[in-house]
């Protein structure tokens, strides 16, 4: 199953200010983001014929295609809930492959932090779809309804079966804010936290810190994906598509999939790898620098298990200590700073740092970094993406 | 220690659906009631209009023994809803059927809540409305 490998590159990333109030519509962050991608390319709008959102993003297709004068779609369309980052670039790399588009531009703008996003559970019914009424009608009359909620549940089974402790989840946000406090593009420059801040830091949902979970933020991003040929005139050198996946497994849930025989694992982050391993003819150690999906910390030292740079339980001394992920280590983690150490975008500034990362032009540079994996999507659904040069 | 309200704030009550109404129906009754395939007897909760392991549509709500034990649990030190009073927990329940509820313990405070513990079921009438199947901890 070589699928779709080297058949794709992305060759343009933008990512806007992250903010505690853009002061914009969604709208207009999404053209601003989408220029400055193309113009990172050295590509224009009128290239542009396909486009792949974010199933919840504010923005449709044709309120871009209108706003920036795109004249000619070939093919266009939405990816859902936490893992779109990679599946959106797995959509759009099959869409070059298949010749049904030649460029095509993800993207996704979120006013999570000045236009507090609705909480699904707080919906009245009339408004849920029929499996969210499923879902939510079983949690949320017992307080349970909020991601942190669910997340913490998971966690709290994982630290039971594998005897991991907050001192070492709390290595995941340490080495994410070292990272964050040298990017000057992200929310925590300069600030970086030691374990004893981490420690320090209020419990929300019993296990979970503050210093666990992502703060919202205003930001927006995008990336432009085309063929390896079209990628050879451009001014960046191409981030090609080695390996790309998408998993969902029997007994997935959004973010509690709380009804299938072990709580405390990712499988779909399991297979996830499998796949775009297999697909980028490498394995776990030939990885230079990996993205994963720190919007919760404690899922960091999982996905690590799942992934196969370390075995089941031990994700989270893995982290103790924070030398095997930080800069120099054996798998350096969220170069950017991620979602704890940057800002959050849902993903997407995972996917553009894994594209500086091959360019070389990183505040956290892996010096001489060959091939980048990013993760998203742990909890539920997961995607993931190997991109070499 | 149990879960309190503040009343003023009604609490989102069960959204009833076709899919899921015997399991409420079976709360009012104050009885606890699962969803049961008629094919092969597969034991599923949520409720889902089709066996997911032989994919019949054949299915009854039986009743359940209402016995099992806390598989996880959380507790919120600040309310994401004004109708509950913080701090509260909410636990994983592993039924002797081997389907989990989410749910919450009466009379049980965080600092005994423990994996493992054998819990059954009681019924907790949360406001005028709405009666909610909950846990106590079984000797």
């Amino acid at each position: 199953m070589d699928g779709i490998k080297d058949k794709a590159a992305i060759v343009g990333v933008a990512l806007s200010e992250f903010s505690a109030d853009s002061g914009k519509t969604e709208l207009r962050m999404s053209c601003e983001v989408i220029k400055a991608a193309l113009d990172d390319a050295g590509l224009v709008v009128t290239d542009v014929d396909g486009l792949v959102k974010q199933s919840e993003d504010a923005s449709d297709e044709h309120a871009i295609t209108s706003s920036m004068g795109m004249g000619n779609l070939t093919y266009f369309g939405e990816v859902k809930w936490g893992a779109a980052p990679c599946a959106m670039v797995l959509r759009s790399a099959v869409a070059v492959a298949a010749g049904s588009a030649k460029c095509v531009v993800v993207y996704r703008a979120v006013n999570g932090s000045s236009k507090l996003r609705m909480i699904p559970s707080m919906k009245t019914s009339g408004q849920m779809s029929t499996s969210d009424l499923l879902q939510w009608t079983f949690h949320s009359p017992y307080g349970l309804m909020t991601e942190t909620g669910s997340v913490a549940m998971l966690v709290r089974r994982y630290m039971h079966e594998t005897d991991a402790k907050a001192e070492q989840f709390g290595w995941v946000t340490t080495v994410c804010r070292e990272n964050g406090a040298r990017n000057p593009e992200g929310l925590y420059y300069e600030q970086s936290i030691t374990l004893e801040d981490y420690l320090a830091s209020r419990i929300v949902v019993d296990p979970l810190r503050e210093l666990d979970c992502y703060k919202e933020s205003d930001c927006a991003a995008a990336f432009v994906i085309t063929t390896p040929e079209m990628a050879k005139d451009l001014k960046q050198p191409p981030a090609v598509i080695r390996g790309c996946a998408q998993s969902m497994v029997g007994e997935t849930e959004r973010m509690n999939s709380y009804y299938r025989p072990d709580i405390a694992r990712l499988p779909e982050v399991g297979r996830v790898a499998e796949r775009m391993f297999r697909m980028a003819g490498v394995r776990p150690q030939d990885i230079d620098v990996a993205q994963l999906d720190d919007a919760y910390a404690p899922l960091v030292p999982l996905q690590l298990e799942e992934l196969g740079f370390c075995g089941r339980g031990e994700g989270a001394a893995y982290c103790e200590g924070g030398d095997r992920i930080r800069l120099g280590g054996e798998i350096p983690l969220n170069t950017s700073g991620g979602s704890l150490g940057e800002g959050h975008i849902h993903g997407m500034n995972h996917v553009v740092e894994a594209v500086r990362q091959i360019r070389g032009t990183s505040t956290g540079q892996v010096k001489g970094a060959e091939l980048a994996l990013v993760a998203t999507g742990a909890g539920g659904p997961a995607a993931g993406l190997i991109l070499g040069r | 220690m149990s879960v309190e309200y503040n009343k003023e704030h009604p609490i989102p009550v069960p959204a009833l659906h076709p899919d899921n109404q015997g399991f409420w129906e079976g709360v009012e009754r104050q009885e606890l009631v699962l969803q049961r395939c008629k094919g092969c007897g597969t034991w599923s909760h949520p409720p889902r209009p089709m066996c997911p392991k032989c994919r019949s549509q054949e299915r009854e709500w039986s009743p359940a023994s209402g016995k099992g034990t806390v598989y996880s649990w959380v507790t919120y030190r600040e309310a994401p809803h004004p109708g509950f009073k913080a701090p509260y927990s909410v636990v994983l329940v592993e039924l002797e059927e081997g389907v989990r509820l989410v749910s919450n313990l009466v009379g049980v405070g965080p600092e005994e809540i423990a994996i493992g513990m054998p819990v059954e079921v009681v019924f907790d009438q949360v406001n005028d409305e709405t009666l909610l199947p909950k846990f106590r901890k079984a000797g």
